[in-house]
């Protein structure tokens, strides 16, 4: 990223932490918490420990990152090495992300970015220009990619509440600020358990890893009886809506799936998996010592920031989640590809000159698709 | 400590305190090695321990007629305490581990017939209270089942690697795993085995009692048996190869496939600077990055922790693991291929 770009956007998001240090969510524990951020064409720096939010406040200002992380987990010693840390225990965090969940929309709004010439294409394997194999894609989600993480965000929802007992007040949805939600779960019985179990737990969301005679199928001699109802609770349950449909149709599809047997009974259930397991990223399930995206601070991939949805079936994130100003600016912009923002419409730019509002502006910076002219 | 009963310490003798046992019993280690009355007790603790490297269980004589087990249960205790004390004076480790998970297992049969004791409460409180005190696990009942919360469950079954203890393969409902009474026991095996071991090799070894050596010379020869030695194929497993196809491809490999690919070379012996070019065709190759990232994995920059490759379990997780039939039930990458001989 070139000088002006990072001058632009560095004083774009000084001002909304000058001026919206409210929506920072300061996390409970403050000094238990490592923190960590990052700069403009610069490294990570992490192992940070942070009093209140007076001494958060100050680290914005001085530092203007670009991308400002908190840990889900609660330390001793928070700013030593990780081996020194003392770890005490961790929220459980879970990562949706639009770009895990296969959807046929992102092709048409995927650009391949060539990291040898510079050169934006739509969606494509290599740089239509120099033909290099180096290409950085970045995708401008629509509205089916949002949607799409919104309905991940309530089946996840479901089965905290539903299965694992947890308090609907102790989960909290963010939009991540760029293309999906981070959900955290607060004061429950996983806070002090360890990666492997919480990899188990990301299974069990995911449906990985089932095994035919948990829904009744088995080798030998299988049984009627045992095969899932209707009304029952958890996976058995949720399993028995998506297979057989409706309460009628159950016992003819048993009859059905006894016929074809034990290992295209695997097979059903790895489609199913597809269809009813939730898809969150395990990977960010299941570290304990990961320093998560700050609630409240912006993203510097979008421009928008993290934040609460309070309601997420209403909430648009490109509405909601854009804070910064309306100025004027004058971009070089190159985005083959449209998109909204605050209810307006931008784009598609070919190799233009555009005044555009700052927050437009900086999205597409940071998506790489315009310079400061 | 829990105030147990004869025939509860004969059930779970690794539950008493062995010195203090033989004490309120009042005789002496020695008494054992030169009483002709006492002497085939020695024998019989011999024999505890052969089953037990036999991969079988002792049986109990527990079962026998009600008039004879007066007499019985003390004999139980005194052959368990006499194998640890036989063992200890082998100093016979691998007799050690075999001899704690078959007691493992024996104590296992009695905590699941406790358990599902309907006609004795008390019996059933015990295994609960055992459970509990040994393990912290609290197993509450429910109708015919028993049930635990879901922490407690997943921080015992991440040591199983058969598919049916994974959590999704359980019956789950409202934060709490539902089990069986055998369930319930075969969860905490594992545990069970390590604590009756750790209680073996914390215990004092005595020195040399008259009377004990051909027995201990006898379990010396006893464990030559199970020295076994390993040869490898020296091939990759899918997951690798996989894993390096991509690369060469040029395709984004993810950061937990490039964890898995350099902790995996590094551990079998290849160097940073043999397993950086690997890399050179990701779409973000950077070598200064690559070499700081594979020497933070090998242990030689950063907190100087070494990383190992993840399980094979973890990586079906992260979608990369890719087995073949050769896998053959390993639980790591780095066991593919190795056979015992």
């Amino acid at each position: 990223m070139q000088e002006s770009d990072i001058k632009f956007l560095e004083d774009s998001f000084k001002k909304y932490y000058f001026e919206h240090f409210d929506l920072i969510r300061v996390p409970e524990r403050t000094f238990e918490r490592e923190f960590g951020y990052q700069k403009f064409n610069s490294g990570m720096i992490r192992h940070i420990s942070i009093k209140d939010d007076k001494e958060l406040h100050l680290l914005f200002m001085q530092n203007i990152p670009s991308d400002v992380y908190c840990s889900n987990a609660y330390y001793t010693f928070p700013n030593l090495p990780m081996n020194e840390k003392d770890w005490k225990e961790a929220d459980l965090i879970f990562d949706i992300d639009a770009k895990d969940l296969n959807l046929s929309c992102r092709e048409n709004h995927t650009v391949s970015i060539c990291n040898e010439c510079n050169e934006v294409s739509k969606n494509s394997a290599h740089c239509l220009k120099c033909n290099s194999t180096k290409i950085e894609k970045k995708s401008l989600p629509c509205k089916n990619c949002i949607d799409s993480s919104k309905t991940e965000v309530l089946k996840l929802s479901e089965i905290l509440i539903d299965d694992l007992a947890i308090d609907k007040e102790n989960i909290h949805v963010y939009f991540s600020g760029n293309e999906g939600f981070h959900v955290y779960v607060y004061d429950s019985q996983f806070q002090q358990i360890g990666s492997r179990e919480r990899s188990e737990l990301a299974d069990y969301i995911m449906f990985n890893g089932v095994i035919p005679e948990t829904f009744g199928m088995k080798k030998f001699k299988p049984n009627r009886s045992s095969f899932p109802n209707f009304n029952e609770n958890g996976w058995r349950g949720r399993f028995s809506k998506q297979v057989f449909g409706s309460k009628s149709k159950r016992s003819k599809i048993i009859s059905e799936l006894l016929v074809n047997g034990y290992s295209s009974f695997q097979k059903t259930l790895d489609n199913v998996s597809e269809k009813i397991g939730v898809k969150i990223d395990p990977n960010v399930t299941m570290d304990i010592h990961r320093i998560f995206r700050l609630p409240g601070s912006i993203n510097s991939k979008s421009g928008l920031t993290k934040i609460l949805c309070k309601n997420l079936t209403k909430f648009d994130p490109y509405s909601e989640a854009s804070f910064l100003s309306d100025e004027s600016i004058e971009v070089f912009a190159n985005s083959p590809i449209e998109f909204s923002l605050k209810n307006k419409k931008f784009g598609p730019y070919i190799n233009e000159k555009v005044t555009l509002p700052t927050f437009a502006a900086v999205y597409m910076i940071c998506k790489k698709l315009a310079t400061i002219a | 400590m829990l105030a147990l009963g004869q025939d509860e310490i004969a059930k779970y003798p690794f539950l008493a305190d062995a010195g203090q046992y033989l004490k309120d019993k009042g005789f002496t280690l020695e008494q054992f090695g030169n009483d002709p009355d006492l002497k085939p007790l020695v024998a019989k603790a011999f024999e505890r321990i052969q089953v037990a490297a036999d991969g079988k269980i002792y049986k109990s004589e527990l079962i026998g007629e009600k008039a004879s087990k007066e007499a019985a249960l003390p004999r139980e205790v005194f052959s368990f305490l006499l194998a640890i004390v036989l063992l200890k004076l082998s100093g016979m480790h691998t007799l050690i581990k075999r001899f704690s998970l078959a007691e493992a297992r024996r104590a296992e049969k009695y905590l699941e017939k406790d358990l599902a004791n309907i006609s004795d409460e008390s019996k059933k409180e015990l295994a609960i209270r055992i459970i509990d005190d040994l393990f912290s696990v609290q197993v509450e009942k429910l109708d015919d089942y028993f049930v635990i919360s879901i922490s407690d469950y997943l921080k015992h079954s991440i040591n199983f690697h058969e598919r049916e203890w994974k959590l999704i393969n359980r019956h789950v409902e409202n934060g709490q795993v539902f089990l069986t009474p055998h369930e319930t026991v075969r969860l905490i095996r594992k545990e069970l085995g390590t604590y009756i071991n750790s209680k073996i090799i914390n215990a004092k070894t005595p020195t040399m009692i008259p009377g004990f050596e051909d027995s201990v010379n006898k379990l010396v020869l006893l464990s030559k048996k199970f020295i076994t030695f390993t040869v490898t194929t020296g091939e990759y497993p899918p997951c690798i190869k996989h894993a390096i196809e991509e690369l060469e491809k040029g395709e984004n490999l993810p950061h937990s496939g490039r964890f898995m690919l350099g902790t995996f070379l590094l551990s079998k012996g290849q160097s940073v600077e043999d397993i950086a070019p690997l890399f050179k065709n990701a779409p973000d190759y950077n070598q200064r990055v690559t070499l700081y990232q594979l020497n933070h994995l090998a242990g030689t920059s950063g907190s100087g922790t070494k990383y190992i490759c993840p399980s094979c379990e973890k990586l079906k997780t992260q979608d990369l693991c890719f087995a073949i039939p050769e896998c053959d039930n390993i639980i790591n990458p780095l066991q593919f291929g190795k056979k015992r001989k």
